[in-house]
């Protein structure tokens, strides 16, 4: 092995146009690659959607006693839960583990040698993961929550276009933590009690199992603010229920970007640590 | 026979101790794997914050009907929940190894990789059981202190029949992913809550037509005394070991066949 390190200067990409072209070749490998993926996401589907009854019917016992619940009448209920179910595939909450893997068998260090940011290189490929998940895995799950039961539609045009936002910046702030629990591998050789704890905190501050905002205000508030919990989850799903007026729900897309632009940097961060690290541990 | 199960227990206790030899992992995975159930604990004292009651029942008669899922599940899920790799096993044509082998090839599977990690979650779901039924007033009779204890056994010999029925569906379909779940963990989850909350069809197909309504709700209802809203008998509640045994049968039935027809995916 010769003197290939970490610190080896990057290809130099000359304009812009280049480096979105290069974004959208990654990005579209992805999206093949889980094109590939026809019987599993058909597996997938139907488990989401056996979920997505379980869920459903529980909220609407709610509903039935009390008609709006936290803000919430039964048909937005409704439809949190099977827009929850449709996004739990495209932000993809559990099941990955491309980094982690790399990290065990030392793939990894061939990332370093490629022309773009590492952090870069996963999110372009998770961005056509998600548009994949987008078309297969949220669609599915909703139409069978509109067909079936009396879910609420969006009535604002706007609400359209900032669920789409939304959706693009929980798929990001959610990669930003998956790659962060992934590069913990960097550190410790067995990283599955941090993947644990992922499991437990993402599922339920992410709001699959219940919205936020049916916890008392200040922790819902705490949690929003707090943690990039519903900024991955909740939040597409909370705009596309409109749950509130349009001002709120940009101050929501607006805390998403606050955690897209924090996990993203701290991913960049924790790269470099562990960069300098695999040097001193001589690749 | 003696012999036979002299080599099971060999097989086990060589994978306790295999378990047991990393030590801090082990510890981790059975704190954290105890930790992750409590979030539908979680979710069912949350959603009871909300509303006084669900599908006509309180808080401390639903925990009942949790414990008894709860409870069942987790010792169906340490016992037999490994079978969910049975696809890994298909997929990279391990289990050929086990058929020549001269035992039975479901025990081989499950002394193979036995999740001592889960032992955690079956106390976790024991203590909520208790704690449930000393909140929910219970007059305890001879009969309510039999069916306290079969309940979540039979229930967990239902919950063992569906996860061998769906382990078994690998065998046809190697990429069938996470399908199994939506019986497994999706059983767990509509056992929880009272069967008087789900609609229509939904409610015939599930609770009566797959039979989980008489995991928790109906051995619930008896020990509770309460009666079923939705007009069935007392003496439903008696009905689990019955129900149970039904599901083994069917779910051994399946898995025969699908050990029959077991074609190796020649990697």
């Amino acid at each position: 092995m010769g003197l290939v390190t970490a610190t080896t200067d990057r290809v130099t990409i000359r304009n812009f146009a280049e480096f979105a072209s290069l974004i959208g070749a990654i990005a579209a490998s992805g999206f093949r690659r889980f094109w590939t993926y026809r019987q599993a996401t058909v597996a997938a589907l139907a488990t989401n959607t056996m979920f997505g009854f379980l869920r459903t019917y529980v909220m609407l016992a709610m509903a039935a006693l009390t008609p709006v619940v936290a803000g919430y009448t039964g048909p937005q209920l409704a439809a949190y839960v099977w827009t929850g179910q449709g996004l739990l595939g495209v932000v993809m909450l559990w099941g990955y583990a491309d980094l982690a893997d790399r990290i065990r068998s030392g793939d990894v260090v061939t990332d370093l040698l490629r022309p773009i940011h590492p952090v870069l290189n996963y999110l372009a490929v998770d961005l056509g993961r998600a548009a994949h998940g987008m078309i297969f895995r949220f669609l599915p799950p909703v139409a069978v929550g509109v067909i079936v039961f009396d879910m609420y539609l969006p009535q604002d045009l706007s609400t359209y276009p900032l669920f789409a936002i939304s959706v693009l910046l929980a798929v990001i702030v959610c990669f930003a933590c998956r790659y962060l629990v992934n590069a913990s591998a960097f550190w410790l050789l067995d990283h599955r009690g941090v993947v644990m704890v992922w499991l437990f905190v993402s599922g339920l501050f992410g709001g699959l199992y219940f919205p936020i905002r049916f916890l008392p205000q200040w922790a819902a508030l705490l949690i929003w603010l707090g943690t990039p919990g519903p900024s991955m989850l909740q939040a597409p799903m909370d705009i596309f229920v409109e749950r509130d007026p349009f001002r709120v729900q940009l101050a929501i897309v607006g805390v998403q970007v606050f955690w897209a632009v924090l996990m993203l940097w701290a991913c960049h961060v924790v790269q470099r640590r562990a960069e300098r690290k695999m040097v001193i541990q001589g690749g | 026979m003696g012999e036979s199960l002299r080599i099971y227990a060999k097989l086990v206790g060589a994978q306790g101790r295999a378990q047991a030899s990393y030590r801090t992992s082990f510890w981790l995975d059975l704190i954290g794997s105890s930790i992750i159930v409590g979030a539908d604990l979680i979710a069912v004292l949350v959603i009871f914050s909300r509303v006084p009651a669900l599908g006509g029942f309180s808080i401390s008669q639903t925990l009942v009907f949790f414990g008894i899922a709860l409870t069942a599940f987790s010792i169906a899920d340490l016992v037999v929940g490994n079978i969910e790799r049975m696809r890994n096993y298909v997929r990279m044509g391990t289990l050929d190894a086990m058929l020549i082998r001269p035992l039975g090839v479901l025990p081989q599977l499950l002394a193979n990789d036995v999740g001592f990690r889960r032992a955690g979650r079956v106390v976790y779901a024991g203590a909520v059981y208790v704690v449930a039924l000393s909140y929910a007033d219970i007059d305890w009779t001879p009969g309510r202190v039999v069916l306290v204890v079969s309940a979540p056994l039979f229930g967990a010999v239902f919950f063992a029949a569906f996860f061998v029925a769906t382990a078994t569906v690998a065998i046809w379909w190697v990429e069938s992913g996470e399908l199994a779940n939506a019986l497994t963990y999706g059983g767990r989850d509509l056992t929880s809550y009272p069967i008087s909350i789900y609609g229509g069809w939904f409610r015939r197909m599930f609770a009566f037509g797959l039979g989980f309504a008489f995991v928790a709700y109906y051995p619930g209802l008896a020990l509770l005394g309460d009666p079923d809203p939705l007009g069935g008998p007392a003496w439903l509640g008696w009905a689990s070991p019955l129900v149970g045994i039904a599901a083994s049968g069917v779910a051994a039935l399946i898995w025969r066949t699908g050990v029959r027809h077991y074609r190796s995916t020649g990697s």
